[in-house]
């Protein structure tokens, strides 16, 4: 799946410098970003797909509300991207499926 | 029963709280504020304390007007606890938070809910695919790291905060290809009724002014009256392109970004979970909570203050702060009747030109009927998928609400527990039946308010970390 254009960067005060892995490919973020805008700075979209449908999704709302933007963060599915700050080292990998919101059940082979 | 831990938790750390939270100060309130984000400010003042932003243009004055508001706070000698998600609450107000994946349980005598807005559900076809966002989420990536969408960007739908995204973007150099303005043509005219009143707050009459007149001198092309908005895809992947119909003719255009909006309504999660009484306004298409003059709900002890009681911005949620925190000294006796009116007073005298100017916005910005009562084929609840075409099966069929809904057909069983789909779903169900929203009713929404882990839930058992009683 080839990545969508990516977000850009505007004329930033000093920034802490973290570096995550978007698919395992290296993105340089900055320390208060979040997955999700981890996410859109690699141009990851769709960043999953859903359990009904099995239909493309992307981060949404980016308030915690619309759970559009949940992703594998270091091997757990179901994270909520938008709520979670990025880490250097971070794993960021798209979600395929994956019902379940305890992050027990059975999800897909992403 | 223990002995409360605090006087007053305050849920939400945006305008609301932070100014309830430092008037509780000055009133000796022992008083917590929980916020969900990891930084005060909310989304009006998102990342208010850091914003990466070199350029301060962009965001404007009003923005950096929240800066003064957290100053205030991080003196108020508050027990701040940002990152901290709210999941249950018990009858005696007693609340189970989590934070870092461990839960407590806090006790206070009094709860005030400033949980704010949420961005008003947009449904049309289309609206689930990649390339489709919120105006609201363009705004909170500028705040929080300054960073921009990938073009061709189009804006549509109607109201304030798209005219301000699409000022914003255009003073960061940000292209933007069209804003195209759902709003209905008749609103002029209903909104014109209340011009009077919108008189009386001209300040914001001319910000809103000088929004249309940057968009103009920006260049980016405002189509009025724009209908039949379709998002669409070439490769099934992400959204390519735009249709949409404007003046009798239908058109198409290459789009990466769609930034929708169609207002902001009140965030109801919690005061539902708190089974407080709410009124559908007819004005705003949206619930709100009962609250007195002084924010107290239907239910003693708890209070709302700021935009989760009903949409009147960031001005007045602070005075609605202030005043329930007042309020609230004076249940719990720190000041006396008389000196909590006298202290209400000027923040009275500055809220009232905020809520005199509601009407006028109200009517000019409420959503086009397509929007609200979606087609057929338009996906309502994102989660499991659930057309609106379904719900109106399933009202025909005898389903006469959205909770005997959530059994026909999972609509609002997702992670976003009906979110982005109650307002919706409620909104289609009474249309079909043609019986008024308020007899609809609404979801009931049962903890946790959160999803959770089971981890998290067990936590809660642990001696070393339940509540210090």
């Amino acid at each position: 799946m080839p990545n969508a254009s990516a977000f850009e960067r505007l004329p930033c005060r000093p920034q802490v410098r973290v570096t995550v892995f978007v698919e395992g490919a290296p993105v340089e973020m900055q320390a208060h970003d979040s997955a999700a805008a981890a996410v859109l700075a690699a141009g990851l979209l769709p960043s999953r797909t859903t359990p009904a449908g099995d239909s493309p999704r992307a981060p949404y709302c980016l308030m915690g509300a619309c759970f559009e933007c949940l992703v594998e963060i270091d091997g757990a599915p179901n994270q909520q991207g938008c709520m979670i700050p990025v880490r250097d080292g971070m794993r960021i990998r798209r979600q395929y499926g994956a019902r379940d919101m305890h992050g027990e059940g059975p999800h897909g082979d992403a | 029963m223990a002995t409360p831990d605090y006087d007053l938790i305050i849920i939400g750390a945006g305008p609301a709280g932070m100014a309830a939270a430092v008037e509780a100060g000055q009133q000796g309130l022992r008083c917590a504020l929980l916020d969900e984000q990891e930084e005060a400010g909310g989304q009006i003042y998102r990342a208010i304390g850091r914003t990466p932003l070199k350029d301060e243009h962009i965001l404007g004055d009003d923005y950096y007007h929240g800066r003064d508001l957290l100053h205030a706070f991080e003196h108020a000698g508050t027990d701040y606890r940002p990152g901290t998600t709210v999941w249950g609450v018990e009858d005696d107000l007693s609340l189970d938070v989590s934070r870092q994946g461990r839960s407590q349980r806090l006790r206070t005598r009094r709860l005030l809910v400033a949980t704010g807005a949420q961005e008003r559900p947009v449904p049309f076809p289309g609206w689930t695919l990649p390339g489709v966002m919120t105006g609201g989420a363009a705004q909170i990536l500028l705040k929080s790291s300054a960073m921009a969408p990938p073009g061709p960007i189009v804006l549509a739908g109607s109201g304030p905060l798209l005219l301000l995204v699409a000022a914003q973007l255009a003073r960061a150099g940000v292209s933007v290809e069209a804003l195209l303005d759902t709003t209905p043509r008749g609103n002029w005219r209903r909104a014109a009724r209340h011009l009077a009143g919108a008189l009386r707050n001209p300040r914001l009459l001319a910000k809103g002014l000088g929004l249309l007149w940057e968009i103009r001198r920006g260049a980016i092309p405002h189509l009025k009256g724009v209908d039949d908005l379709e998002a669409l895809s070439r490769d099934g992947e992400r959204m390519t392109h735009l249709r949409y119909r404007q003046g009798g003719h239908s058109q198409e255009r290459e789009c990466q970004t769609l930034l929708v909006h169609q207002g902001v309504v009140p965030n109801v999660q919690l005061t539902r979970a708190l089974e407080l009484a709410h009124d559908w306004d007819e004005t705003q298409q949206c619930w709100r909570p009962r609250l007195d003059a002084w924010g107290e709900t239907s239910r003693p002890g708890v209070f709302v203050a700021g935009d989760s009681g009903g949409i009147a911005g960031a001005q007045a949620a602070e005075e609605a702060g202030r005043l329930a925190a007042l309020a609230i000294a004076e249940q719990l006796e720190r000041i006396d009747a008389s000196a909590r009116d006298r202290l209400a007073s000027p923040l009275r005298r500055r809220l009232a030109p905020q809520l005199a100017i509601r009407p006028f916005l109200d009517m000019l910005y409420q959503p086009a009927r397509r929007f609200l009562v979606p087609e057929d084929d338009t996906i309502v609840c994102r989660c499991e998928e659930v057309t609106a075409g379904e719900l109106r099966r399933i009202a025909d069929a005898g389903c006469r609400g959205p909770n005997q809904a959530k059994a026909f057909c999972r609509a609002g069983m997702g992670p976003c527990q009906g979110r982005l789909c109650g307002l919706t779903v409620s909104q289609v169900i009474a249309d079909q039946c043609s019986e008024p929203v308020d007899a609809v009713g609404y979801y009931h929404i049962r903890p946790p308010i959160k999803p959770l882990s089971l981890g998290e839930l067990a936590s809660l058992n642990e001696p070393d970390i339940t509540t210090r009683n």
